[in-house]
């Protein structure tokens, strides 16, 4: 019991800041990459779109 | 397959829930008439009469409309389904009065016992759960099926997914809020905090909650937009993530089909930690990620001006929910629950404080360039106002999951002031702001009745904040530092009646502060009302009138 906790404690340690870290510089790059700019202003507007 | 159906026009849809809810009305009567527990028949046969009253409208329907389907645009405009998100906001209206009224109830109970009036139905014990679930799963709940169906609609540029299925989601989630509720004055609970209703209300709920997640999915996958505005990116995180809490939280096992009561299969700390994260989430997911869709949709709309920085938007939104879901051990800190446990909870719930600021800020800079609007526009101060509760909550809560301070404040009243400054404050007034912005649209209004009377909604609730969340913070630091205070000789100085007696003060100063609040959303339902009713010449005169004399 020990061991699986040491073994869980090292997956959340290691494995777990890696995604963590991993998914949050995949979302900066995909909201800071520059050719994404023009569709992302033009979505900043949308609750502004009448019809 | 067609040709033996008794009508031709009955879509195959139509039949499946027409039989469905026939075979529920009729497992339901036979539950109401073999059951022992009066409370638990009564239940069932409302559910009998729910679910044959649906029956028959199903048919009914299908076999009136004849063979034409309703059209998904019209003159090259979306058809929106509009109904449910009327009925959605009155109902939403209803149950903040009523749960605002409870509350109210509540307050004066601690501060007068005499208000139990000896009655076990109407004790604090059972009106407590009452007004929780009422303000935040029947009123917060309607604004958020309201306004998720209205937002997904006009954002993805698409009729509502199905017929049946929205009024399906809309009627059954508020059967669901008043079986729950008649249940906690019956006595029938399981007594886990925000999750009180018991198996067959939960197995419901799931039901309802999946046509839901299944009616937005379908909206958002039939969208004329290329792209997925933020506002549905977070209903989705709120629906898929309370879909996965109440599993969770709710696997119980019943004692029998005739019987209420059920037993979860999580033992001792296990359960502890599942409640807790379920319930913290219910705050994260319900109570935060929900309302700022709200945020995201309504108060560019109402201030005429695009999202401060979208791309904030998309990092508030991932770095939110990645992060929310793992603050929930603080709520178990100093217990059973292992200590890298309560450490992780607080360490996460103070990361928490990048999103929640980041999210403060590009609700407020919004308004760059339309500033002015605030002294000449109440709705929008209010949607304002409520984003700066939100920052100062989201303050206070990881600054209260530090251990250190969680053990003055923790089991005090500074949780329940902490708590109504993010329910009155944020979730209280962007609500508020939401149903104003929608009502003179659902109903083709020009503005609403009054401006003058929403100002005085603001300000008349906006002190009873204060009075409130000012009165729990003395109350809750005094009650805390009693406890834990020793004489020289190491006893507990103060015996837990003294604690009570010096409380009272502010408990009589918080019950101010709840009827403050009351009588504000009593103005808002007056205002909305002669909104809908108003002649509009008659308004558009008044509302010239009264804008000048606002300030």
């Amino acid at each position: 019991m020990a061991n699986m906790y040491a073994y869980l404690a090292g997956i959340a340690q290691s494995v777990g800041l890696v995604y963590f870290v991993g998914i949050f510089t995949c979302v900066c790059v995909y909201a800071l990459w520059p050719s994404n700019r023009a569709r992302f202003d033009r979505a900043a507007s949308m609750p502004l779109n009448e019809d | 397959m067609a040709a033996t159906l008794p009508a031709p026009q009955l879509k195959i849809t139509d039949l499946g829930a027409g039989i469905a809810f026939g075979a529920l009305a009729l497992l339901t009567l036979i539950i109401a008439g073999k059951t022992e527990y009066p409370g638990y028949a009564f239940h069932a046969l409302v559910f009998a009469i729910a679910s044959g009253w649906a029956c028959f409208k199903v048919f009914d329907n299908a076999t009136s409309r004849g063979p034409v389907a309703i059209a998904q645009e019209i003159d090259g405009k979306p058809n929106y389904n509009m109904g449910p998100v009327k009925f959605a906001t009155i109902a939403a209206m209803f149950w903040g009065i009523a749960g605002f009224t409870v509350g109210l109830v509540i307050a004066l109970q601690l501060a007068f016992p005499v208000f139990n009036f000896e009655l076990p139905w109407i004790s604090f014990g059972r009106l407590r759960p009452l007004h929780t679930s009422a303000v935040i799963f029947a009123f917060g709940g309607n604004v958020l099926i309201g306004t998720s169906f209205y937002v997904v609609q006009k954002t993805c540029r698409a009729r509502l997914a199905g017929d049946i299925s929205p009024w399906f989601v809309v009627l059954g989630y508020n059967l669901f809020i008043v079986i729950a509720g008649t249940g906690y004055l019956l006595g029938i609970t399981q007594g886990k905090e925000y999750a009180e209703p018991e198996w067959y209300a939960d197995l419901w709920l799931t039901v309802v909650w999946v046509a839901y997640l299944l009616v937005f999915l379908a909206t958002v996958w039939k969208r004329k937009e290329p792209h997925i505005y933020v506002a549905n990116w977070f209903y989705l995180g709120f629906i898929v993530t309370i879909a996965v809490l109440h599993l969770g939280n709710n696997a119980t096992i019943p004692v029998s089909i005739f019987s209420p009561k059920s037993y979860i299969v999580w033992s001792g700390v296990q359960d502890a930690m599942f409640q807790w994260w379920y319930g913290h989430n219910a705050v994260g997911f319900f109570l935060t990620a929900g309302f700022l869709a709200i945020m995201y949709y309504f108060i560019p709309k109402r201030a005429e001006r695009p999202v401060y920085s979208y791309r904030l938007s998309i990092i508030h939104f991932w770095a939110l929910i990645f992060l929310y879901i793992w603050a929930g051990p603080h709520h178990l800190h100093y217990t059973a629950l292992p200590d890298w446990a309560q450490t992780l909870g607080m360490t996460f719930s103070i990361m928490l404080w990048m999103p929640s600021w980041g999210g403060m800020i590009n609700g407020l800079l919004t308004l760059s360039g339309a500033w002015d609007k605030l002294r000449t526009d109440p709705v929008l101060r209010m949607m304002v106002v409520s984003v700066a509760f939100y920052g100062m909550s989201t303050f206070e809560g990881p600054l209260m999951s530090i251990k250190a301070v969680n053990s003055l404040s923790h089991y005090t009243d500074w949780t329940i002031g902490h708590v109504h400054s993010g329910a009155l404050g944020w979730v209280g007034y962007i609500s508020f702001g939401a149903i104003y912005c929608l009502v003179p649209w659902l109903w083709n209004k020009k503005s609403l009745y009054s401006d003058r009377l929403v100002n005085w909604h603001f300000w008349i609730s906006t002190l009873g904040i204060v009075l409130y969340i000012t009165a729990m913070w003395v109350s809750g630091i005094l009650q805390g530092l009693m406890w834990r205070a020793y004489t020289p000789l190491g006893f507990l100085e103060y015996s837990f009646i003294e604690t009570v007696a010096a409380m009272k003060p502010f408990y009589v100063i918080r019950a101010l502060g709840g009827g403050l609040f009351l009588a504000g959303a009593l103005i808002m339902a007056y205002n909305l009302w002669m909104t809908v009713r108003g002649a509009p010449e008659a308004r558009e005169a008044g509302l010239g009138d009264a804008l000048p004399a606002t300030r």
